[in-house]
């Protein structure tokens, strides 16, 4: 990428000239011989003007008064400029050269200086162009052809916006690129077009929910109600139903519905940790419920990773206070609450009786409620 | 990469225009020609800057690219193009780079023109203008950037308001932008005369031709702009004193003022500190017009976004400029040398009362478009100030003053004959009340009011050809259409701009019988408006290249015989959920008939709301003719040379030319 900065040396040197082209030339004074391009003065001005009337009332375009009345003002005007030397005594002389070479260098250094300090500040010379026919290329050639499929459904769809079809295809890719707005606007679509189906009313639904950050709105709450209607045993529904009992605090209601769902469903099924954990973080009567949707599994076993080597480097060689806080809660988050309290009292003996060391942790132990928290305050 | 550069160059222009401001400051301290010199490669070189700006954010427009976020929130891929072209300025980044190109447009043009303002004004002119643009530049690289960079970028463009998916926007605002930022330049010389403590008729004689093509462009800008809310908002409305028109409508009065205030300096020396303060308040119009627009003080179709930054950064610089300027005003106003004192009858007089009218006119859209945010911003009531405060405050300062027009352009100047004057215009006001009467007659029992405007219309029509014709006179007919031939265009000018105010009156009094009727219809059904009948022929659906639509065909018949066939129709933007109605029009001579489509049912039914505006196209004609009088004006080679004019029209009518033909030293 030094093309693009030699491009911008480029530019800055030009404008600079553009500014430093006039100081290279002789200022006119009254006795500049005509025809000579040089750097306005007042009575050059004049001069000018008077030449100029001279050529329209030869060429007719001005009549002869007219002409004699603007040549009688444009000398007036001369006159009075050239009996101003004042104007022009800066002219000339030791004390111009100097002040023509501080102008130089004001622009020398002013014009570089504020537009990279400018564009420094906002640009991004990194980035190349994109254009779309070139990006589209580009991902095909890639073999990244979710973008390119993308597009085309698009472009597919604006020719025939009636294709529910289409939007239902595009609707969940949407909501998998993050373009939640874009992923209702298709499912309402798809809805509209091709009628109710509990199956896309709870997708539509979820991405409502996904759209308000993991809150289950009340527009989301009347897409899973109809989805019900038309199936009463879809399993979507009926577990934003409970997510959305957690989150109004009403845990008994939460919980009979979670448990409702774990114990109708078939052991195999793939959602079943979820609910189980979700009634796990119930009855655990601490953490607050996720603001994001749940957790897929992969994330789920990552994030172990991350706790199980944080806990084996604590219990080999110990910590900040921070750092044992963060683990409980961890614990605690991940539903773990006997591994949580084991934490809790390894914490409390690693961390001495200095009740300032131990103050993060036993803040996390009395935020999530855990064992005789009260019992061991000093 | 040319989008960065885009960028770059954008930076460019603000460190160019800072060194233009500079320069001017030095050089009047030490009075080196060399350093003021500057100012003119620094206004072009910015000028060149903030055009390739401009031209790498179309190139990323027109070629979707989507990791610039401006293109991803205001266009489609799908878009026609020349709305990917439109949209550059449909949109409040966009349209802010659309303003500072045009200001450093006419920076470099005032820069080029080296014989026509004095060096030392034109420096200093352009020190002001660079001032304005720094201002405006570091504002659109700070709080409103149109090269902001997405990475990854998105598959697909946000699109652009379907309201503005339409040819106006190609039109409207660049003519509206000339208008507002061309008084930019008046204000520039306003300053700098203040800067200089001189100014004299040469002042006024620089400043005019300015003055004149912004408020051409204004007066174009906006008939456009009323045009286009005529037939996309589907109400048959074409002015409805909102106060985004408002905010173009008091720049307009403003610098209407100007105009006409510079003609009285330039000839009789006089009116200098009004003038000056008048190009002060003319641009400081523009400027609120821009934050009242820009801000999201007012919520429109014109406020894109609301931010508050950007809210807080445009007060500030309104701060800066008008307090700036007027604080200036107060300090060096007392030391401009005033004018001589004039006779009340005479041109100069009637200008006099042009301005005074028109100030006050100004001053009540001022008022009636404030007070209601001040009110709410003060006890948070909410109250509409509609067309009845309009109509009843600024139609008597209007009637009047049009009224005066052709008087004004009658008199003399120094000492005018009212007697004789009236005599002249006697003919075009008896012919004025006969077509009064005519009209009263022709349609009796209906509107008063129109009528009266019709009269009033046909006498500003006729005065101003009674002005041509007085004026060109002579024994024969012959050497009269020689002697009309050899006017001066400024005449031509005068004369042609006033007409078209007369036309314009005459629309907007033929408004009074317009009809209008509103029903649901089946296929087959009929409804009618004034001699018109529209039959629905069909509902059809049809694709666009971004939308599809519902359009009612309707055959319009006048006593049984079709005359024409509409197609009003509602667009559905899928890429935006949005729904915009599309009128139909079917232009008959000057009058049109107008259809626009409400609720379909599911039957096949269609709500049909059916205009008959007799006249209606008067209205915007009548703004272009204005404007054509303005350009033509402009192309009077006095203008160019800077030359003080002797009017032909002294010539004329009483021997020898007196002394003070040559304006006074």
């Amino acid at each position: 990428m030094t093309a693009i900065w030699f491009i911008f040396a480029l530019m800055t040197g030009l404008a600079v000239l553009a500014l430093l082209w006039p100081m290279s030339r002789r200022p006119a004074l009254a006795t500049v011989p005509e025809g000579e391009a040089r750097i306005a003065t007042e009575t050059g001005f004049y001069r000018d003007q008077l030449r100029e009337i001279d050529r329209d009332a030869a060429r007719g375009l001005l009549a002869a008064p007219e002409a004699e009345a603007a040549r009688a003002e444009a000398a007036r005007r001369l006159l009075r400029a050239s009996r101003e030397p004042g104007r022009t005594a800066g002219a000339m002389g030791e004390p111009a050269l100097r002040r023509r070479r501080a102008a130089s260098a004001f622009a020398l250094s002013t014009v570089p200086l504020v537009a990279l300090l400018v564009y420094g500040m906002y640009g991004s010379p990194d980035l190349p162009a994109q254009p779309q026919a070139e990006r589209l290329a580009h991902a095909r050639a890639a073999g990244n052809d979710l973008a390119a499929a993308v597009a085309q459904i698009e472009a597919h769809l604006a020719k025939a916006p009636e294709d529910g079809r289409g939007w239902t295809v595009l609707a969940p890719v949407y909501l998998r690129l993050g373009r939640t707005e874009d992923a209702i606007k298709a499912y309402e679509n798809s809805l509209r077009i091709l009628g109710e189906d509990a199956g896309r009313l709870a997708d539509y639904g979820e991405a409502l929910v996904a759209a308000s950050d993991g809150v289950v709105s009340s527009k989301a709450r009347d897409a899973f109600e109809r989805a019900l209607r038309q199936d009463a045993r879809a399993v979507k529904p009926q577990f934003y139903f409970a997510r959305a009992a957690e989150q109004d605090g009403d845990r008994d209601k939460a919980r009979a519905r979670y448990a409702a769902l774990a114990s109708a469903a078939p052991p195999e099924a793939p959602w079943l940790p979820m609910v189980r954990d979700s009634l796990a973080r119930l009855d655990g009567t601490a953490p607050p419920p996720p603001s994001k949707p749940a957790m897929g599994e992969e994330q789920r076993s990552m994030v172990r990773g991350m706790v199980e080597g944080l806990a084996q480097r604590l219990a080999a060689q110990g910590g900040t206070p921070e750092e044992w806080a963060r683990l409980v809660r961890s614990y605690g988050v991940l539903g773990e609450r006997p591994k949580a309290e084991e934490t809790l009292a390894q914490a409390r003996a690693a961390l001495g009786s200095d009740a300032g060391k131990r103050a993060p942790v036993e803040e996390v132990a009395r935020e999530m409620g855990l064992g005789a928290a009260t019992a061991a305050a000093p | 990469m040319l989008i960065e550069v885009g960028h770059y160059a954008l930076a460019l222009a603000l460190a160019l225009s800072l060194t233009q401001m500079v320069m001017p400051v030095w050089a009047s301290r030490t009075g080196d020609p060399v350093l003021r010199s500057i100012t003119v490669p620094a206004a072009l070189a910015t000028f060149a800057c903030i055009a390739f700006a401009f031209g790498a954010l179309t190139y990323a427009h027109v070629t979707s690219d989507f990791s610039v976020q401006n293109v991803v929130e205001n266009s489609h891929s799908m878009k026609p193009l020349i709305y990917k072209i439109s949209g550059v300025w449909g949109n409040h980044e966009g349209s802010m780079l659309l303003w500072v190109l045009i200001l450093a447009l006419f920076g470099a043009v005032v820069a080029l023109a080296r014989n026509s303002v004095p060096p030392i004004l034109r420096a200093n002119t352009l020190g002001v203008q660079a001032a304005i643009t720094a201002v405006f530049l570091l504002f659109i690289l700070v709080t409103s950037n149109p090269f902001s960079r997405l990475n990854p970028a998105p598959v697909e463009g946000r699109d652009l308001n379907p309201l503005l998916q339409d040819p106006g926007l190609a039109i409207h605002p660049p003519l509206l932008y000339l208008g507002y930022v061309g008084f930019s330049i008046s204000f520039a010389f306003a300053i700098a005369a203040l800067i200089e403590g001189r100014i004299d008729a040469a002042w006024a004689r620089a400043v005019r031709p300015w003055t004149l093509a912004a408020w051409c462009f204004l007066t174009v800008g906006i008939a456009m702009g009323s045009y286009w809310a005529y037939y996309e908002l589907g109400w048959g409305g074409w002015w409805f004193w909102d106060p985004v028109e408002n905010a173009s409508l008091m720049p307009w009065l403003a610098g209407t003022a100007l105009v006409h205030s510079t003609v009285v300096m330039e000839k009789r020396d006089a009116l200098k500190v009004w003038t000056v303060l008048l190009a002060i308040l003319t641009f400081s119009l523009s400027l609120l017009g821009t934050f009242l627009v820009r801000s999201g003080v007012l919520t429109s179709v014109h406020t894109f976004a609301t931010d508050p930054t950007r809210g807080t950064f445009i007060l500030g610089i309104l701060v800066l400029f008008i307090g700036g300027s007027l604080a200036l005003y107060a300090w060096r106003a007392p030391t401009l040398r005033q004018g001589g004192l004039f006779a009340p009858i005479s041109r100069e007089g009637a200008l006099v009362m042009n301005n005074l009218f028109l100030s006050a006119a100004c001053a009540t859209v001022l008022v009636g478009t404030l007070y209601p945010l001040a009110l709410e911003s003060l006890t948070g009531e909410k109250i509409s100030v509609g067309p009845p405060f309009f109509n009843l405050t600024f139609l008597p300062l209007a009637v009047p003053l049009l009224l005066v027009v052709p008087f004004g352009q009658t008199l003399a100047w120094k000492r005018g004959d009212l007697a004789a004057a009236s005599q002249r215009l006697f003919i075009g006001f008896a012919l004025a009340l006969a077509i009064t009467l005519l009209a009263i007659a022709v349609t009796w029992g209906g509107p008063v009011g129109a009528p009266l405007g019709i009269g009033l219309g046909a006498y500003l029509i006729l005065g101003a050809a009674l002005e041509i014709v007085t004026r060109a006179r002579g024994k024969t007919v012959g050497l009269s259409l020689r002697r009309a031939a050899g006017l001066p265009r400024s005449a031509w000018g005068t004369a042609l701009a006033h007409a078209g105010v007369g036309i314009t009156v005459i629309g907007i009094a033929a408004q009074a019988w317009s009809v209008e009727s509103l029903a649901t219809i089946q296929r087959g059904g009929e409804l009618r408006a004034g001699p018109y009948v529209a039959v629905l022929e069909g509902v059809l659906p049809r694709t666009g290249p971004n939308y599809t639509e519902t359009v009612a065909h309707l055959t319009i018949r006048e006593g049984g015989d079709p005359v024409g066939v509409i197609e009003p129709g509602k667009r559905f933007y899928a890429s935006r959920n949005m729904s915009v109605s599309e009128a139909g029009l079917l232009t008959l001579g000057v009058s049109q008939v107008y259809a626009s489509v409400g609720e379909t049912g599911t039957d096949g039914s269609v709500g049909i709301r059916l205009y008959y505006k007799p006249l209606v196209l008067l209205i915007w004609l009548g703004a272009v003719v204005m404007a054509l009088g303005g350009g033509l004006s402009l192309t009077d080679r006095r203008f160019r040379v800077g030359a003080p004019a002797l009017r032909p029209a002294v010539r004329d009518t009483a021997g020898p030319v007196p002394p003070h033909s040559v304006p006074a030293e």
